[in-house]
């Protein structure tokens, strides 16, 4: 709806404003990269690896390159030089296997790229990839992390003699006492499973290169364009200034596409080779295969308590799942997961130590929460197994544990600073949301029945708003530009890459609040690299603490410089810039914000010291993480005869500071809690002994349909952060984390007459009957 | 070797030759180029292609384009009509029935079909009726929200 008139009236922050984004999403007319076609566009297919241990013989290309509308065929040897895939994660003495764009001599895992054929169009593409045949000398794999790890495992990387790819180790107080006081020690090996982040929209790419003036285009489906730009051009050796990045319409990432992929470098290689534009859209089978999978934990837990419930000390081995070789940040998730290890709880002693195991798999990186649900799931579910250790309702011992709002900021064991909050709240409503003490009322008169009800509790935080530069691999700053057009229509360039938070309009609401504008009158850009100055990118649910700090600094100079013009056609010292105009604070009088702007660019007259034009550009460091937090209360139902889980009730109260629209955190929330269900009860990546991915398709692989999710009851407490201005958290991953806990505390609580005491995800039907039907002791 | 197919689509007829082969999600999104229907799996699992073929909500993946000769086809493109938004799509809109959007064309013409079938559904029906529909950024619930909501608008 285009407006030209400057106006505002009402205060746009906390509204629910329906997105700005959606017009072009509902009537099918947005732009993904699958819908980008050039003239003499070329397509590529890629040939990949059916096994996932083996020495390549040979590869015969002459079918595919005689087929009519081949144009190339590529194999390892072509593309030796052209660079590796990048990790940016280092820990010390790191082995860090050099991943080749195509396989050269040998393959480690299913879907290891081979040979990419590029041809007329993307049928004739995949027919030539089927004509090549490859001599393969197949190996014995290991998919298993705990079996990579024992004494003579095969070797996923022949050069080193052993998997353990790295080993981490951190304490904070003091542990051994802890242990050596403790009233009750309780050990639990959990779970946290291999999952598959399946973004409806898989990966692609599209790459133009313009020999001419050394320029590319590159249009992917990514979270981090200038990451990508930047990565990218190094490896090929390319001017920077000359390479664009646009991630266009990105059909959701939840981690998987912060990543610099192989076929990003590779694509633009081909380009340049071939002098032409290049298509790849990714498979889903590919997306199954060669896109990063999340989570892969083995955990071994153990607490230390006193008997009045206090938890003293923590004890956690990690055995991360990293695959067959690293994306961006692989190592380093499993140590977010060692900084969230307390949870919210005030304990100061622990020990951490990590083992990343090489597997023949899909490397592991962040998916949705990376690190922190594993994290969460782990201490949430030993909460409640010290609580029913001594006989404590799972409410009263976290209530006992919560760090204290008069302690904040808090310095956990782990090395950081909880920035503020009020614990105890979220999960005393979501309890009184609830009916907790009839619930559990309920519950005692259900068992006699022989039904089998439960109520699980979860009380999390999480690390947000990467973040402090120096802890991150590539920055963590992020940066906004705010143009005020000579219209006085205003343009937001922001280093952030949304797809699919909603930025495009709570940036605008931002905005039109700060200057004083409508909605309408405020336009938010994103995603190409040679529009924005630079950006880190929309991940670690950043985007509005970080980036929009960024923005709300652009911003306040702005209003500086608007001011001044406003007070020089004013002819005035004081003025008030509110509702699209400048008034003169002691006179009355104003001037509408299109005269000033025209008049900052026709500059018949300037303030004194002051440039024409209305531009301003900030970059903005974050001083700390934000620490989100709050508490899921899940009640289910297991059905004796088939082990179904049915959730009765689903309540969700989020505390993500300030919320700038409802409409869109509560959308967040939902989405996050889909996937942590997920997680709980149906998703899983099973591979086989040989390293073959068994849950390969959506046939396979149980995502969440409509029927299966229950109805949300979403509800927030509002503890502001000091971290920023804005006094956001982020709440992207939020529901994810919250979720997995809480159901599987649910469902444990509701099998407890039968014994069990812990399940790993996912809490499948199959599962359940048996250990049912088995009468149970697990 | 290639067929003849005349087909209509959004009220405009086309001819063209075309590969047996051709699926009619690719017919639709390289040949026609309306590319407002996604493709999202290939093998019929996830919806984002759905398209209405002779008055039933069909996935193009799944369905050569040459089956289609002398049909009437309905797009995502073709749901708003004179400048005005159709009222499934003004209630994903009002409700934020959709993040990142790439399931949401699918989605709008599932909910078509839902709503042509059965003017009031409960909210089972409505999760019933969307379940050939994969959204992994929603959960579902603000979607649910968007069909009732242009049950409602459409019985108003």
């Amino acid at each position: 709806m285009a407006t030209t008139t400057i106006t505002k009236t009402e205060k746009l922050v906390g509204k629910r404003i329906r997105r700005r984004e959606d017009p072009r999403l509902i009537t099918g007319t947005a732009t993904y990269v699958d819908d980008i076609k050039m003239p003499g566009m070329l397509y590529a297919a890629i040939l990949r690896s059916p096994h996932a241990a083996a020495k390549i013989r040979s590869i015969d290309i002459s079918k595919a390159k005689a087929l009519k509308g081949v144009h190339a065929v590529f194999v390892g040897e072509d593309t030796k030089n052209a660079g590796a895939v990048p990790c940016g994660a280092s820990l010390p003495g790191l082995r860090v296997p050099h991943h080749n764009l195509l396989a050269i001599d040998r393959v480690y895992l299913v879907g290891h790229p081979v040979a990419v054929v590029v041809a007329t169009d993307r049928y004739v593409a995949r027919d030539g990839a089927e004509l090549i045949e490859v001599d393969y000398e197949p190996e014995a794999a290991v998919a298993d992390p705990e079996k990579a790890l024992a004494p003579g495992a095969h070797a996923v990387h022949p050069q080193w003699a052993d998997n353990v790819a790295f080993t981490f180790h951190q304490e904070g107080g003091d542990v051994a006492k802890a242990f050596a006081e403790a009233d009750v020690i309780v050990k639990q090996r959990i779970v946290s499973q291999r999952l598959i982040p399946n973004s409806m929209e898989t990966r692609g790419v599209v790459a133009d290169w313009h020999a001419a003036d050394r320029s590319m285009n590159l249009f992917t489906s990514t979270q981090a364009p200038h990451l990508v730009r930047s990565l990218v051009a190094q490896i090929l050796g390319l001017e920077e200034n000359r390479f664009r990045v646009v991630a266009p319409e990105v059909g959701g990432g939840f981690g998987a596409k912060i990543q610099t992929y192989a076929e990003e470098i590779l694509l633009a290689w081909i380009s340049m080779k071939l002098q032409k534009p290049v298509k790849w859209i990714e498979s889903r089978r590919e997306n199954f295969l060669c896109t990063i999978h999340g989570r892969g934990h083995v955990d071994f837990y153990e607490i230390a308590a006193k008997r009045d419930g206090t938890i003293t000390g923590i004890k956690l081995k990690i055995i991360q799942d990293l695959g067959a070789y690293f994306t961006v940040l692989t190592p380093a998730i499993p140590t977010l997961s060692v900084l969230m290890m307390p949870g919210l709880y005030r304990t100061p002693n622990i020990q951490a130590d990590i083992v990343g195991a090489f597997t023949n798999c899909t490397p592991t990186d962040a998916y949705r929460g990376a690190g922190r649900p594993e994290a969460t799931h782990g201490i949430e579910r030993m909460v409640d197994m010290v609580a029913a250790e001594l006989k404590m309702d799972p409410a009263e011992i976290r209530l006992k544990n919560f760090v204290r709002n008069e302690e904040f900021p808090f310095p956990t064991a782990t090395g950081l600073v909880y920035d503020s909050g009020d614990y105890s709240a979220p999960l005393k409503k979501a309890m009184e949301m609830a009916g907790y003490d009839q619930l559990r009322k309920e519950q005692v008169e259900a068992r006699k029945q022989g039904k089998l009800m439960g109520i699980g509790l979860c009380a999390y935080g999480e690390i947000c708003a990467f973040g402090p530069s120096p802890a991150t691999p590539a920055g963590g700053w992020e940066s906004a530009t705010v143009k005020i057009e000579p219209s006085g229509q205003v343009t937001v360039l922001t280093g952030i890459s949304p797809h699919g938070q909603g930025e495009e309009t709570t940036f605008a609401q931002i905005t039109g609040d700060e200057l004083g504008v409508g909605i309408d009158d405020v336009l938010v850009l994103h995603g190409d690299t040679s529009l924005v100055p630079y950006g880190i990118g929309t991940f670690g649910s950043r985007s509005t603490a970080v980036g929009g700090t960024a923005l709300y600094y652009a911003l306040q100079d702005l209003k500086a410089k608007v001011k001044k013009f406003g007070a020089m056609l004013l002819e005035s010292e004081d003025v008030t810039l509110a509702n699209g105009q400048c008034t003169d604070n002691k006179t009355g009088k104003s001037v509408g914000f299109k005269e000033i702007a025209a008049a900052a660019y026709r500059a018949m007259k300037l303030p004194p010291n002051t440039e024409p034009g209305l531009l301003a550009t900030h970059f903005w460091e974050p001083p700390n993480f934000t620490f989100p937090f709050g508490a899921h209360l899940v009640v289910t139902d297991v059905d004796r005869d088939t082990g179904n889980v049915s959730i009765r009730r689903y309540i969700a109260i989020d505390d993500c500071g300030n919320i700038l629209n409802p409409l869109i955190v509560d959308g967040q929330v939902h989405g996050g809690v889909a996937q942590g269900i997920g997680q709980a009860l149906w998703e899983q990546a099973v591979y086989d002994d040989n390293g073959q991915l068994v849950t390969g398709e959506f046939m396979d692989y149980t995502m969440p349909r409509a029927h299966m999710m229950p109805w949300i009851e979403s509800g927030h407490t509002v503890t502001p952060t000091p971290v920023n201005p804005l006094g956001v958290k982020g709440v992207g991953e939020a529901g994810t984390i919250g979720a997995s806990p809480a159901v599987v505390n649910s469902v444990v609580d509701a099998l407890s007459p039968l014994g069990v005491k812990h399940l790993d995800m996912p809490l499948t039907p199959e599962k359940l009957w048996k250990l049912i039907s088995a009468g149970s002791n697990a | 070797m290639t067929e003849t197919i005349n087909v209509s689509i959004n009220g405009t007829t086309y001819s063209h030759e075309v590969e047996p082969r051709l699926l009619l999600i690719h017919y639709l999104r390289e040949v026609v180029g309306l590319t407002g229907p996604h493709i999202g799996c290939e093998t019929s699992l996830c919806g984002a292609c759905t398209v209405e073929l002779n008055g039933k909500a069909i996935k193009s993946c799944s369905i050569f384009a040459i089956q289609c000769d002398g049909a009437k086809i309905l797009t995502i493109e073709g749901m708003a009509a004179d400048g005005k938004l159709h009222k499934i799509q003004e209630a994903f809109w009002n409700e934020h029935g959709l993040q990142c959007g790439f399931c949401t064309p699918g989605m709008i013409m599932t909910t078509k079909q839902i709503l042509d079938r059965n003017r009031n559904p409960t909210d089972q029906e409505i999760r019933h009726g969307l379940d050939g529909n994969l959204c992994r950024c929603t959960g579902y619930q603000h979607i649910v929200n968007a069909v009732r909501a242009a049950a409602r608008a459409a019985g108003a």
